[in-house]
């Protein structure tokens, strides 16, 4: 069948391949951004920097401490999501009565703030880390070459994308928190404390963007600009997603990263916007997006 | 929003004919110090904070008074410069119609992104528009005739109207100062005019405009079309100006700047724009040596308008002298 549309196998797979490893961080930090807004009612403009904050913590903490990838896997997001935990205590949680476009730009700010002093203290050159050793290589599949570190970071993504559908759709945690988002008095006026659920649900979306820069420090390079272009690739999918849905936000993270890998396939030249064009098409047939639902 | 306070306070203004004292002898003094100020400052200087004015008063438009948060100005700012420095450059067109060229351009674009984006309230309206201008940016980085990354350069000055050359920056800059003080006096009239209490009536209480009768759409993409063509005007202007069209102007970080030019100066206020870009354009004229350190600047002064300063300068003036400004 690819040989009828003149595309080498190889060129496809490594392209689709290419397309899941997007994807795998599109859905990451899609889900994180989904899950912030569901019960913050805010779009966490940082999650890009705090992306980029995770990669450097893990080179940091190899760097500095000489704690290795694995160490970093664990500890990063903790780290990463504690000065979210601050953050939305000392700043976030006093803008909830208002527009929630504040929140926007409160983090915004935040973002312009850790990119900037990044970019001042390591350049933008970007420092080089090192695949894990047990990570390294690749299996010949006869029809193309897999790396396992790449492998590794679909699995990876695949299972804490629905380790947090699971903790949200199936748990009673979960299920205090789909309550929250419905009707945050109401759950309250329960004895659960909610101010506290809203704060961990910012760490633990934060910790989410983390964790994927951890994933992403071995494939690129880790540098302070890493996140800031991807969030908005993020908001685009997001948009076309539509944020009401937790699966929603996984599927779509996947899918459009799928997309972008075909499209590279068959028109190179189109593959940095057929994201935003398919949120135009999806903006004129269903506004509220693929898994949203009317606002 | 908090400048809900502020602009209600305008309406009794504006429902008297004219212009209130007040306004008109600010806009009398500001006129007076932009004739005197080229004969003070550097006249480049200068006619750069003036084009960031009207960008930011055009952006201000659309959220102060339409209550749409756009997060990808930069693409009509910058996709305007892009296009009048090309119409000057390679068409060889007179400034007056580079920039009108510009200027047309931009409203286009707001047109085709402005029918998708209104389609999307609040937060989503912010994401829409800031990754349309993405897909500006790509393609200013991509297409042929804006030159990558080295941006259209060296674009000439030429004669305004074929008969004034505009080499001399002195000229070149009343030339700025009527459109960019022109600009600036048809957002207050847009905003003092019927629609834009009809626009008003919309950002406070949407439901109730449309049971009013009021096509609302209509009205938000009208808004969105007029902030997107002056916000072109504005970068058609400043491509003249600096000779150059770059990739900086369409970057989303100029969408941030006007943001944050007027939450500082602040929003839902007519002359609180002017104020916000005035500041930021002359901090970042003199941190300009310091590199990242102006990003850091720039972001901490958005946490703090955001945190506890959201009325912004004018805003606060306005608040002690009991007038709308």
């Amino acid at each position: 069948m690819f040989e009828l549309l003149g595309i080498p196998p190889q060129v496809m797979m490594g392209q689709l391949l290419l397309g899941l490893i997007n994807g795998s961080f599109y859905a990451v930090l899609s889900l994180g951004l989904a899950v912030i807004f569901g019960l913050l009612n805010i779009i966490n403009f940082s999650h890009g920097a705090q992306y980029m904050l995770g990669a450097f913590v893990a080179w940091m903490l190899l760097t500095y401490l000489g704690l290795g990838y694995w160490w970093a896997l664990v500890l990063a997001p903790v780290i990463v999501g504690a000065t979210g935990l601050a953050l939305e205590r000392v700043a976030l949680s006093r803008l909830y009565h208002l527009d929630h476009l504040y929140g926007l730009l409160l983090t915004f700010g935040v973002a312009l703030i850790i990119q900037g002093l990044f970019r001042n203290y390591y350049g933008i050159s970007g420092q080089p880390y090192q695949i894990p050793g047990a990570l390294a290589g690749g299996q010949n599949l006869g029809f193309m070459f897999l790396p396992n570190y790449r492998a590794w970071v679909v699995v990876a993504s695949v299972v804490v994308c629905f380790g947090t559908w699971f903790m949200i759709e199936k748990t009673r945690l979960g299920a205090y928190l789909r309550a929250a988002t419905e009707n945050p008095v109401l759950v309250g006026a329960f004895g659960i404390n909610v101010p506290r659920l809203i704060a961990l649900t910012y760490m633990f979306g934060v910790g989410l963007a983390g964790f994927a820069g951890v994933l992403a420090a071995p494939i690129y390079s880790v540098n302070p600009n890493m996140g800031a272009d991807l969030i908005i690739v993020v908001f685009a999918v997001v948009v076309i997603g539509g944020m009401g849905s937790i699966m929603g936000a996984i599927l779509t993270g996947y899918g459009i990263g799928l997309v972008e890998g075909l499209t590279r396939v068959f028109y190179p030249e189109g593959s940095a916007v057929v994201i935003f064009v398919i949120m135009a098409i999806v903006l004129m047939i269903k506004p509220e997006g693929l898994f949203g639902r009317t606002a | 929003m908090a400048t809900t306070e502020t602009i209600s306070n305008a309406a009794p203004a504006a429902r008297s004919a004219g212009m209130p004292t007040l306004h008109k002898a600010i806009f009398a003094v500001l006129l007076l110090v932009l004739v005197a100020l080229p004969f003070l400052v550097y006249p480049v200087f200068a006619m750069k904070v003036m084009c960031f004015a009207l960008f930011a008063a055009a952006f201000n438009l659309l959220l102060g008074f339409g209550g749409l948060l756009s997060f990808g100005h930069a693409a009509y700012f910058g996709g305007a410069s892009y296009v009048a420095a090309h119409a000057a450059k390679v068409w060889g067109f007179t400034p007056e119609l580079a920039v009108l060229t510009g200027t047309a351009a931009a409203a286009v674009l707001g047109l085709a992104i402005g029918f998708l984006a209104i389609r999307r309230q609040g937060i989503y309206f912010a994401m829409v528009t800031l990754a349309f201008a993405q897909m500006v940016f790509f393609f200013a980085l991509q297409a042929e005739f804006t030159g990558g990354e080295d941006g259209i350069q060296s674009v000439p000055r030429g004669d305004l109207f074929g008969l004034i050359s505009l080499q001399n920056n002195l000229v070149l800059y009343f030339f700025v100062l009527a459109i960019t003080f022109g600009g600036i006096l048809l957002i207050y009239r847009i905003i003092h005019s019927p629609f834009g209490q009809v626009l008003k009536a919309i950002r406070e209480n949407e439901p109730r405009a449309v049971s009013l009768g009021y096509h609302v759409n209509r009205y938000k993409l009208m808004v969105f079309v007029l902030s997107a063509t002056l916000a072109g005007l504005a970068g058609a202007t400043k491509s003249q100006v600096f000779q150059l069209a770059s990739l900086t102007d369409v970057h989303w970080s100029m969408s941030g700047e006007v943001v944050l030019m007027t939450l500082l100066g602040g929003m839902g206020t007519i002359f609180g724009p002017l104020v916000g870009a005035t500041v930021i354009v002359t901090m970042q004229n003199y941190l300009a040596t310091l590199g990242a350190w102006v990003t850091i600047i720039q972001g901490i002064i958005f946490v703090i308008s955001v945190l506890l300063f959201r009325e912004g300068i004018v805003g606060v003036i306005s608040r002690w002298l009991r007038r709308p400004l």
